[in-house]
């Protein structure tokens, strides 16, 4: 069952992403007229998507991190401990 | 001496698994099942209050400290034990469940010690018996882990026993109670040491991912779960307040994500975000507020429902295939369906989804940092939930279950569902994580303080699934990049393998060159140098005199017929000879009548 429904959502990919991108314009929108943010923590958690655009470049931000310290040689070969 | 009957649920475990090598045939798994089930009765059937108090020398004892603090922690630690009990149900060998019971017996031990002898004692107990799920998986790597591993607790263990030791001689007094965590000294600090090892805080932690990813399958459920939540429980009882841990549990949070990013093993990754989980227990611990200390406890709480989660599923995919590293699976979903649920699952609660377990804990204790004003803990927490998501639901969840098929003929033919008691266990804790996530008065009302936190509200919702769903879209945008790689990375393990290896050498050759020197110069030189002395030593002193006197008459001295060598040969032959060792004899004979006299 769980594998007939993922394959169903697979034949369809462009349309579930299209979804997809569907739901983060409406979550993006909802944020930016409809919020109420007088719960907002801070200033700058006023601005409309705020903690969309958050989200998109703290995870970029992981991802060349990371990258970037795997590269200075943190990252090596597997039978790096085995000599 | 008992205050009323009250029985410690660390023994109840700790008679099960001795009785348990004598429990055959068909009653076997039923008896399994039954001992962490009577522990875990007996901590829901407990009232709050001290029970066994043992006077000890000069001391008293206290065994049963119970509080809402222990309570919530002895509570979810016993239903772990079920859990991680089911699930190991196919293992054979007896002493694989005797050293995980004592394991968790160790854990319960610390969570209801009202003093610090108690605490060490239990303390020891979990290290020494936890090292053994490791040792049971078998290999050569294991054995090694295993080692390493014993050893990073042993040291833990001593810098403990060391503070808790000036601790009494500044003081005078055992009871583990808070510290005074603003006027720090030397003891307070040892004693924290102790702790943060076990919490796995950097530079401490190296042992975590080295350990667990060597365990075996059931093994590693269970170590998810009990050492760094026993030391977040003994934290959040001794030290908290202290500022210092809100600094390292935020670093913590964010070195276990930025490692699981990189990392290519399944248990590996896991365990890094075991590093990275415990770092907002300790920022909580450490900002201190009834908030922040009930979000600590309820994400403990959560945490080790979900990383056991987690850690079942990967622990199947590994059963089922004999493989854990990414680069060696992908495409499992339609050969492992039920496994890919439940994973997803539990990826989803770490991650902090709505109406899952994460989401009700996590945003306690930044809700805590926020309100207490301490605006960049509460951020780069925040960055380092999207990291969580980024790299267990996200990555590692995509390559293992979709991505790019890196199986072997052999492992794609080996991958299936595993066994039904596996099913169970993992359905039983995806349900839970659900339980807690929707009902939340179940998870809040165990917590120490009471609770006014909502987490349900528009504001949290719109920012939590705003912060969620991007991450999704970063990460599938770089999808590529984020492919796994054969490679490990190095941590500070490095440190103590590396100088293992240094030692060795450095040890192979000093001890080499005392040896030789021992023989050269011990064994050789100077008992060849004292027989000279003691065969030709008078002659010598008397060419001394003699050797004059013929110069003087021109007598030849030197070669084979010289008058040297037959002066020495005719001295060799003659009663003088005898000579050294006698002259020796009288010389002390003389020196002892003197003294006498």
């Amino acid at each position: 069952m769980i594998v007939k429904f993922i394959d169903y959502l697979r034949d369809r990919l462009k349309l579930v992403i299209r979804l997809c991108f569907g739901v983060l314009v409406l979550l993006v929108l909802y944020d930016a007229l409809l919020l109420d943010k007088s719960y907002a923590h801070t200033a700058a958690e006023k601005l409309p998507g705020f903690w969309s655009l958050f989200g998109f470049i703290a995870c970029i931000l992981l991802i060349v991190f990371a990258k970037l310290y795997g590269y200075l040689g943190i990252q090596t070969r597997e039978d790096y401990y085995d000599r | 001496m008992f205050t009323e009957l009250w029985l410690h649920p660390a023994l109840i475990l700790i008679v099960g698994a001795l009785i348990l090598p004598l429990v055959k045939g068909v009653a076997r798994k039923p008896f399994l099942m039954l001992v962490p089930v009577l522990a875990f009765a007996a901590v829901l059937l407990m009232e709050q209050g001290t029970y066994g108090v043992f006077p000890f020398l000069d001391w008293n004892l206290t065994f049963g400290r119970v509080d809402k603090l222990s309570l919530v922690f002895a509570y979810i630690m016993t239903l772990m034990c079920i859990i991680g009990t089911l699930f190991g149900l196919h293992v054979e060998n007896d002493y694989e469940y005797m050293a995980a019971w004592f394991y968790v017996a160790g854990s319960l031990g610390v969570i209801f010690a009202g003093d610090f002898l108690v605490l060490f004692l239990f303390w020891e107990v979990m290290a020494f018996s936890s090292v053994f799920l490791v040792w049971f998986r078998g290999r050569q790597q294991s054995l090694a882990a295993g080692y390493r591993y014993l050893l990073v607790h042993t040291a833990g263990g001593l810098a403990l026993l060391a503070g808790i030791v000036l601790q009494y001689q500044a003081t005078g007094d055992l009871s583990f109670n808070l510290l005074d965590v603003s006027n720090p000294t030397l003891a307070l600090y040892l004693i924290l040491i102790g702790f943060i090892l076990n919490a796995a805080a950097p530079p401490f932690h190296a042992w975590l991912p080295d350990a667990y990813s060597e365990a075996t399958v059931s093994g590693a459920v269970f170590m998810c779960a009990f050492t760094t939540k026993t030391a977040v429980y003994a934290l959040a009882r001794g030290f908290a307040g202290m500022e210092i841990l809100i600094a390292l549990g935020v670093m913590m949070t964010l070195y276990g994500v930025i490692y699981a990013t990189l990392e290519n093993d399944g248990r590996r990754l896991l365990s890094y975000h075991v590093i990275s989980q415990v770092g907002f227990m300790v920022a909580g611990i450490g900002i201190g507020t009834e908030l922040a200390i009930n979000g600590a406890c309820a994400h403990a709480f959560a945490h080790i429902l979900y990383k056991a989660l987690l850690f079942m599923g990967v622990g199947s995919v590994l059963y089922m295939t004999g493989k854990s590293k990414l680069t060696e699976l992908g495409g499992l979903y339609k050969k492992m369906p039920l496994a890919f649920l439940f994973t997803l699952i539990g990826g989803l609660s770490i991650s902090g989804f709505p109406l899952l377990s994460g989401f009700v804990s996590k945003s306690m204790i930044i809700a805590g940092g926020f309100d207490d004003h301490l605006y960049w803990a509460a951020f780069l927490m925040m960055l380092a939930s999207v990291g969580t998501f980024l790299s267990v639901g996200l990555k590692m969840t995509y390559f293992i279950w979709f991505g790019k098929n890196n199986c072997s003929q052999e492992t794609w033919d080996k991958a299936a569902d595993p066994p039904m008691h596996m099913n169970y266990a993992m359905g039983f804790t995806a349900f839970l994580c659900f339980f807690i996530g929707v009902y939340t008065p179940y998870l809040y009302n165990m917590l120490p303080y009471a609770v006014e936190y909502r987490p349900y509200t528009a504001y949290h919702l719109a920012e939590v699934i705003q912060i969620l769903l991007f991450t999704a879209l970063a990460f599938f945008l770089v999808v590529k990049k984020l492919a796994p790689k054969p490679m490990i990375s190095l941590d500070v393990d490095w440190f103590y393998r590396m100088s293992g290896s240094v030692f060795k050498v450095t040890a192979d050759r000093s001890m080499t060159y005392v040896n030789q020197w021992g023989q050269e110069t011990l064994a050789e030189a100077i008992p060849h140098r004292l027989n000279r002395f003691f065969l030709e030593g008078p002659a010598r002193l008397c060419l001394l005199v003699v050797k004059p006197i013929w110069q003087l008459t021109g007598v030849r001295i030197d070669g084979p017929d010289g008058a040297e060598h037959r002066f020495l040969e005719t001295f060799s032959r003659s009663l003088f000879t005898i000579g050294s060792s006698a002259i020796f004899t009288v010389i002390v004979l003389l020196v002892l009548l003197y003294s006498i006299m």
